[in-house]
């Protein structure tokens, strides 16, 4: 038996002094209630959007890509612009749930579960646009490398585009398979606590006849810790090769080696700000402020300030260099097309600098990053302006190329362009209130295993043993083994 | 599938549960299983368990990914359907990283959850026996199995005398079944819905 101990100086994640019991009480109680109104509301307003969506959808595919107001050079519009931006927000999942397990950050076990829910959601809405982007949806199956009848005609393995195919749907099933291993258990919970028959037998089927057994614990605890490793790389390759997408393309404004860490570190940022605009609303909903404590969202902030400067200084680097490169298309792009305000989409590059450089700098400030109120506007702010950038990368680099008796008309949206964006909404809020409703948002045997260390409860009585002489200490904990 | 006798011994405490393991089994018990509410760590040492083997099974699968990945686009690329891309080599292997990289995850991953379930014999539909409801919840629960030497009412003094809260006498199924799990008792069935 090792000693529980962790300074006092840390921050307890768990608030009141709980016990087990009641550790599963507060996580499943809110699928063992009935739904709010709120909640009703909310999951209505989802739905009517993804049904806006499967109808715009629907448009796309029946009259053709002409739905769409993309043309002549403006090929990737709102769709690939949206794709990158749900590709980047479910980043956070795997990071907290992988990354942070290797770098053993405490604090991650009040989110992961409901950022590992949010990652998969995002990617399957990001999954939806290259998909219809293709037009004649009904042949997507063409991108899988399979013996066929066509020749055989393969795929091209040395595009990034195919890696991309490899890359979203790898990350895809690996993040789905590390969520639901970890909900096995949770499963388990909820189903030996349900008290009507339904509930019982669902649950008993999702829990796959799980039992607590210790063996089966230790082959959890190792396909954890595997996954996570495996997932580590994983996370920051999605993005790489998100950014291979257009890094290896002889655009101006896309081809900078750069993009690789900037596309990721811009992927962790919004990410991040979504687990910040989904767990202030689920804490608050669910009343569980004692597990989604103001030192997680004060952690999250931090990731956030640090991200987003690292964007920035990406941002600035590609300036610089539009400059230093002395290449007029570099420079023409950077300086006129994004940097000079009064061009055709200058609004844009100013609005990405605005909501992602400058206004998080407002977290290097403590009482900023312990401010939920603040912290809910700057999420919902940060992804706003990440979705520019991306609309930055691509439209204003496209808009006007090589070739200016091609430049094309202003780029706007049509309205089925909005609605398939708007349908992903739906989507992902639709899948969320899912989520939140029957599944338990915070993973309950994770908690149960750091309550005894960081719990407040528990805190509390280690102030005795930090002022304890050493010999008593020793005289108290040492047993023989 | 046989039936066999359990004793069964509850605590409610890890610190109470580790110095117990280890005076069953210097008593000569033999421990069937302990079932917990969440990964305790040390308690498989305790058990005298081996380590498990998946993070092995876990990169022989990685690399079979890795061996997929290149075999098959290296057959393709210069064997089956050369193109040729701008004169460039048919055999371009920096460009085929990504994919191998990809492929190498997504076979380890798969392979180590299907391994996982396959080992703790977990899937839809499987109902095993749970010895108390309250062990996936706060309860540290013990199972010994019972030979024809083993007095009960003696091991269930000593498991209590050693911090049981709670002892119990059981004759059930050892494996797994096909079964639903709103056929058999409803231990919180009086319990009342609690408004969120």
């Amino acid at each position: 038996m090792h000693l529980k101990y962790e300074s006092q100086l840390r921050e307890p994640l768990v608030y009141g002094d709980k016990t087990y019991a009641q550790v599963t009480e507060d996580i499943v109680r809110p699928i063992e209630a009935k739904p709010t109104r709120l909640w009703y509301v909310g999951f209505y307003i989802a739905v009517a959007l993804l049904m806006f969506g499967v109808y715009s959808v629907y448009r796309e595919v029946t009259y053709g890509i002409g739905e769409w107001n993309l043309n002549k050079t403006v090929g990737w519009g709102w769709d690939i612009t949206n794709f990158v931006w749900w590709v980047g927000i479910g980043h956070a999942g795997t990071l907290i749930s992988a990354i942070l397990l290797l770098f053993r950050q405490g604090w991650r076990t009040g989110v992961n579960r409901a950022a590992e829910a949010m990652t998969i959601f995002a990617v399957m809405c990001a999954g939806q646009f290259p998909i219809f982007h293709m037009g004649r949806v009904w042949m997507a199956f063409f991108v899988m490398p399979y013996p066929n009848t066509r020749g055989p005609l393969w795929v091209n393995f040395n595009s990034p585009l195919l890696w991309d195919v490899f890359a979203i749907s790898t990350y895809f099933t690996v993040s789905l398979l590390f969520w639901y291993s970890g909900l096995i258990p949770d499963f388990a919970t909820v189903r030996d606590r349900a008290f009507t028959k339904l509930r019982k037998r669902l649950y008993g089927i999702a829990s796959f006849g799980w039992t607590g057994s210790t063996k089966h614990w230790q082959r959890h605890e190792s396909l954890s810790l595997v996954l996570a490793g495996l997932s580590t790389p994983l996370v920051l390759s999605v993005h790489t090769i998100v950014s291979f997408d257009f890094a290896t393309s002889v655009i101006p404004g896309w081809h900078t080696t750069i993009f690789p860490p900037y596309f990721v570190a811009g992927a962790i940022f919004s990410g991040f700000a979504m687990v910040q605009t989904l767990m202030i609303i689920v804490r608050k909903v669910f009343q569980m402020e004692d597990y989604v404590t103001i030192g997680h969202i004060e952690a999250m902030n931090k990731v956030i300030v640090l991200t987003g400067s690292i964007v920035g200084i990406a941002y600035l680097t590609e300036l610089f260099m539009g400059w230093y490169s002395q290449n007029k298309y570099e420079g023409y792009t950077f300086w006129y097309s994004r940097a000079y305000l009064f061009s055709p989409y200058g609004w844009s590059y100013w609005g990405m600098m605005a909501c992602n450089v400058l206004s998080p700098q407002i977290f290097w400030f403590r009482k900023m990053r312990r401010n939920v109120f603040v912290t809910f506007f700057m999420s919902v702010i940060v992804n706003i302006g990440m979705w520019f950038e991306r609309f930055v990368i691509i439209v204003t680099s496209l808009y006007r190329d090589y070739l200016p008796s091609s430049w094309s008309v202003y780029y706007s949206p049509t309205i089925w362009e909005i609605g398939f964006y708007a349908g992903t909404f739906g989507l992902f809020f639709t899948c969320f209130f899912l989520f939140a409703k029957y599944f338990p948002v915070i993973a309950i045997a994770e908690i149960k295993y750091v309550l005894k260390t960081t719990g407040e409860g528990y805190k509390g009585k280690m102030g005795a043993i930090e002022e304890q002489k050493l010999e008593d200490f020793v005289h108290d904990h040492a047993h023989a083994h | 599938m046989a039936k066999k006798k359990f004793v069964v011994g509850c605590f409610n405490d890890e610190a109470v549960l580790f110095p117990a393991v280890k005076k069953v089994r210097t008593a000569g018990y033999k421990i069937h299983d302990v079932y917990t509410p969440f990964a305790v760590h040390g308690l498989d040492h305790a058990m005298g368990l081996r380590e498990t083997s998946l993070h092995t099974a876990g990169f022989i699968y990685g690399i079979t990914g890795t061996t997929t990945a290149i075999s098959c686009i290296s057959w393709i690329f210069t064997k089956d359907w050369p193109l040729n891309i701008g004169g460039k080599p048919h055999f371009a292997l920096p460009a085929w990283i990504p994919i191998m990289f990809e492929l190498t995850v997504l076979f380890a991953a798969v392979g180590m959850v299907l391994t996982f379930l396959y080992l703790c014999q977990l899937a839809p539909f499987v109902k095993k026996h749970h010895f108390h409801a309250r062990a996936t919840d706060d309860l540290f629960v013990m199972a010994i199995e019972c030979t024809d030497a083993t007095n009960v009412d003696d091991l269930r003094a000593f498991l209590a005398n050693n911090g049981a809260v709670e002892t119990d006498y059981q004759i059930a199924e050892d494996g797994w079944w096909i079964g639903r799990y709103d056929k058999e008792e409803m231990p919180f069935e009086s319990k009342q819905i609690v408004a969120a």
